[in-house]
């Protein structure tokens, strides 16, 4: 009896300790390194390259926060998850964040026990289709069958447009892009639906992109960023304003190349930035120079948007929404003071 | 006498010492234990989820889906609920499932029998057939099935087979048939005819084992399966017409469809597990002493009546346990639906419907209910016709 009274008071101490996910960064730099979780495949958002290094927009989030966290934007291990599992994922701790084309709603910031850190891609949902169909817009697609990733939101806007529409459709579901595609490829869809970032970067996968073209209209709002585990306010401030210092960096023009020399600058929101004067880094509970070693390593919003997604990238995808707000776009970052 | 009656001396120990008394004890602490372990893992769960502000609870099953399935069963569409999702993925679950088993079993007999076949050609045909198939993991052969049918031609350029049936990449359509009123007395001819027949059969046996005269029981039954029903449907008027698929717009429309995933997977799943079906067979057969068809031979029976009425029901015996095993598997293998998109319950329900609610320990708990109901369901059924057909010992 003695052995079970033990036994009980023993998991119900488990229990109680491990009762708010509290400490991420502690654990982050006790492993001295960054688990973070990723897409299983999308060119420009998050893909090994041909030498199996990991690339992308989704990417360079993960590795601005190893920046700032561990001073090295290398120390990230990447974990690949379909959409289906990305959020049990985070929910278990098996992901320290979860940075993989996820799109902010307001159930899955109020009922999964997550926190979307903000917004490092403005994105909507599209339609790509075969350009022997002949299909010009959306509303031709009365009876199609579309192909669509399984647990996603693509799936309920595209029912949501359907039925708007009093349109008929059938959706075949599949677990990753990559199948996707290949249904797609094949003709078991007329039409493959995904956000529209995406749907630039699958053609250029398809054997031959030419064959197939995006359709004009834009369904829905897809705000794409980064999430953590709720009840963790140091590591969820951590996340969200590693996301901001890219976008700081671009508003006052901080590149990787300049920011050795932008260290003696005398602007005050530089020095701020930088970490030369205030407590910014020592607020954030991380060191002093944390964006600068985001900024050396990762660069800024506008040079990681240029590479991986940008008219230097295969994809040549327009700034247009993620421009930044003071030239025609809407990626505003709250002030750094 | 008397005194060797009398109760020997109480030599039971005290309680704490009697071992029967100790074993119940020692049960209950047991079934104690175990209850409180499953208890306290079940609050633990709902304790560290409602800290980690995780939604808990099943009323998720009654608010909307809105999100499409390909293929339902009963009517289905996004304005339905999450439970609705459930029945659809389950149901599509039990329809390849059962359809499997059905095509498995008529394929593993055949292939089974032909092992043993004195033909040289189908022999080998079916030792091939054995060899390749089960030795190639079944996800690979899904996928491999899958890609041949998605490589069809489009619905456009679709195969046509006569003027009623279309095969292509979107599926094999059939014409579908539309019950006019008054078909409900066709179907009660059906049933009527159905029944007729087994007492027909239960006769004729009781005549044949008091008397010993045969009875054509098959032909009899056939001719009362098929005109009873028939003579209905004429004197009512014809009451059924048919939907003929067409194509329109992206697709055919009208009839009846199989898509593509359910042929793929279908395809897969019988052939794999109509390969051990046929092992078993074929073991059963062999179980069989080769003294028991010669003892046949020598009474005159027919090599047909041997089969039937000496070897296949001792081998029957040997076949059933083993045959249980490969339902069962092929039941959860079903379950890989999700590789390929047949909207299976764990790629509607544990996919999709998990990741709209996010309540993933309540439904990877319904799913595992509902594989465990399913193959205890088959399990208690083919354990009575096992006992059925078990050797009755006199």
């Amino acid at each position: 009896m003695k052995f079970i009274k033990l036994l009980l008071a023993a998991a119900f101490t488990v229990s109680a300790s491990a009762g708010a996910f509290a400490g991420t960064l502690e654990d982050v730099k006790g492993n001295g390194e960054l688990k973070c979780g990723v897409s299983t495949g999308l060119p420009g958002f998050s893909a090994p390259d041909k030498d199996g290094t990991w690339k992308g927009l989704d990417v360079d989030v993960c590795r601005a926060v190893a920046a700032a966290v561990l001073g090295d934007a290398g120390k990230v291990k990447f974990v690949p998850l379909t959409a289906k599992e990305r959020f049990t994922a985070l929910q278990s701790g098996e992901i320290d964040v979860l940075s993989r084309n996820t799109t902010w709603t307001v159930t899955r910031d109020s009922s999964l026990g997550l926190n979307f850190a903000g917004v490092n891609y403005y994105d909507g949902q599209g339609f790509l289709v075969k350009k022997n169909l002949g299909v010009k817009s959306a509303l031709e697609l009365d009876g199609a069958s579309v192909c669509i990733q399984a647990g996603t939101t693509t799936e309920l806007n595209l029912a949501d447009y359907f039925r708007g529409n009093k349109m008929q459709f059938k959706a075949i579901t599949y677990d990753t892009s990559d199948q996707t595609v290949k249904g797609f490829e094949a003709g078991r869809c007329d039409v493959l639906t995904s956000d529209q970032s995406q749907l630039y970067a699958l053609r250029i996968q398809l054997k031959d992109p030419n064959s197939a073209a995006v359709l004009p209209e834009v369904i829905s709002k897809e705000p794409l960023g980064p999430v953590v585990r709720q009840g963790d306010d140091v590591w969820f401030n951590i996340v969200k304003w590693s996301m901001f210092a890219l976008v700081i960096a671009e508003e006052k023009g901080l590149t990787s190349k300049n920011v050795d020399s932008m260290k003696k600058s005398s602007d005050p929101g530089i020095q701020r930035v930088l970490g030369t004067s205030g407590e910014v880094g020592k607020n954030l509970m991380l060191s002093s120079d944390w964006a600068y070693n985001i900024i050396k390593q990762v660069g800024n919003y506008g040079e990681a948007f240029e590479r991986n997604v940008g008219m230097s990238s295969a994809l040549k995808i327009a700034r247009g929404l993620n421009q930044l707000w003071t030239k025609g776009g809407i990626q505003y970052a709250p002030p750094m003071r | 006498m008397a005194e060797t009656r009398k109760a020997p001396p109480s030599t039971r120990p005290p309680w704490h010492r009697d071992p029967i008394i100790r074993g119940y004890i020692y049960q209950v602490l047991l079934i104690l234990l175990v209850i409180g372990f499953g208890y306290f893992i079940f609050n633990n769960t709902l304790h560290n989820m409602e800290k980690r502000n995780i939604k808990t609870g099943f009323s998720f099953l009654n608010s909307e889906a809105g999100f499409g399935i390909l293929f339902s069963l009963i009517e289905y569409n996004a304005s339905f609920s999450y439970g609705r999702t459930f029945v659809v993925g389950l149901l599509n679950t039990i329809l390849v499932s059962t359809l499997g088993i059905v095509f498995a079993t008529t394929l593993g007999f055949v292939m089974g029998v032909s092992r043993l076949s004195t033909n040289w050609i189908v022999a080998k045909v079916a030792k091939y057939y054995v060899e390749i198939f089960r030795n190639i993991p079944l996800l690979i052969q899904i996928m491999f099935w899958y890609s041949v049918v998605v490589k069809l031609p489009s619905a456009r350029n679709s195969i046509a087979i006569g003027d009623w049936f279309f095969l292509s990449n979107r599926g094999f359509y059939t014409p579908a048939p539309v019950f006019e009123e008054g078909f409900g007395a066709v179907t009660g001819a059906m049933v009527a005819a159905v029944i007729v027949v087994v007492f027909l059969a239960r006769w004729a046996r009781k005549k044949q084992e008091l008397t010993g005269e045969q009875f054509p029981v098959f032909r009899v039954s056939l001719a009362i399966l098929i005109f009873l029903p028939g003579i209905v449907f004429l004197v009512s008027g014809s009451p059924l017409s048919w939907s003929i698929p067409a194509l329109k717009g992206f697709n055919f429309k009208g009839g009846a469809s199989f898509i593509p995933e359910l042929m793929a997977l279908l395809i897969a799943l019988t052939v794999y597990t109509g390969t051990f079906i046929a092992e078993t067979v074929r073991a059963g057969i062999q179980a069989v002493d080769h003294g028991q068809s010669e003892a046949a031979h020598a009474l005159g029976l027919r090599q047909s009546f041997t089969i039937r009425l000496i070897i296949m029901p001792q081998a029957l015996r040997v076949i059933i346990p083993p045959l249980t095993s490969q339902y069962l598997n092929l039941t959860k293998n079903s379950s890989l639906a999700t590789a390929i998109g047949y909207p299976d319950l764990v790629a509607v329900f544990a996919g999709t419907t998990l990741n709209q609610t996010g309540q993933a320990v309540e439904i990877i708990a319904m799913t595992m209910a509902v594989y465990l109901s399913l193959s205890l369901t088959i399990s208690v059924f083919m354990n009575w016709y096992n006992k059925k057909i078990a050797l009755v010992e006199r």
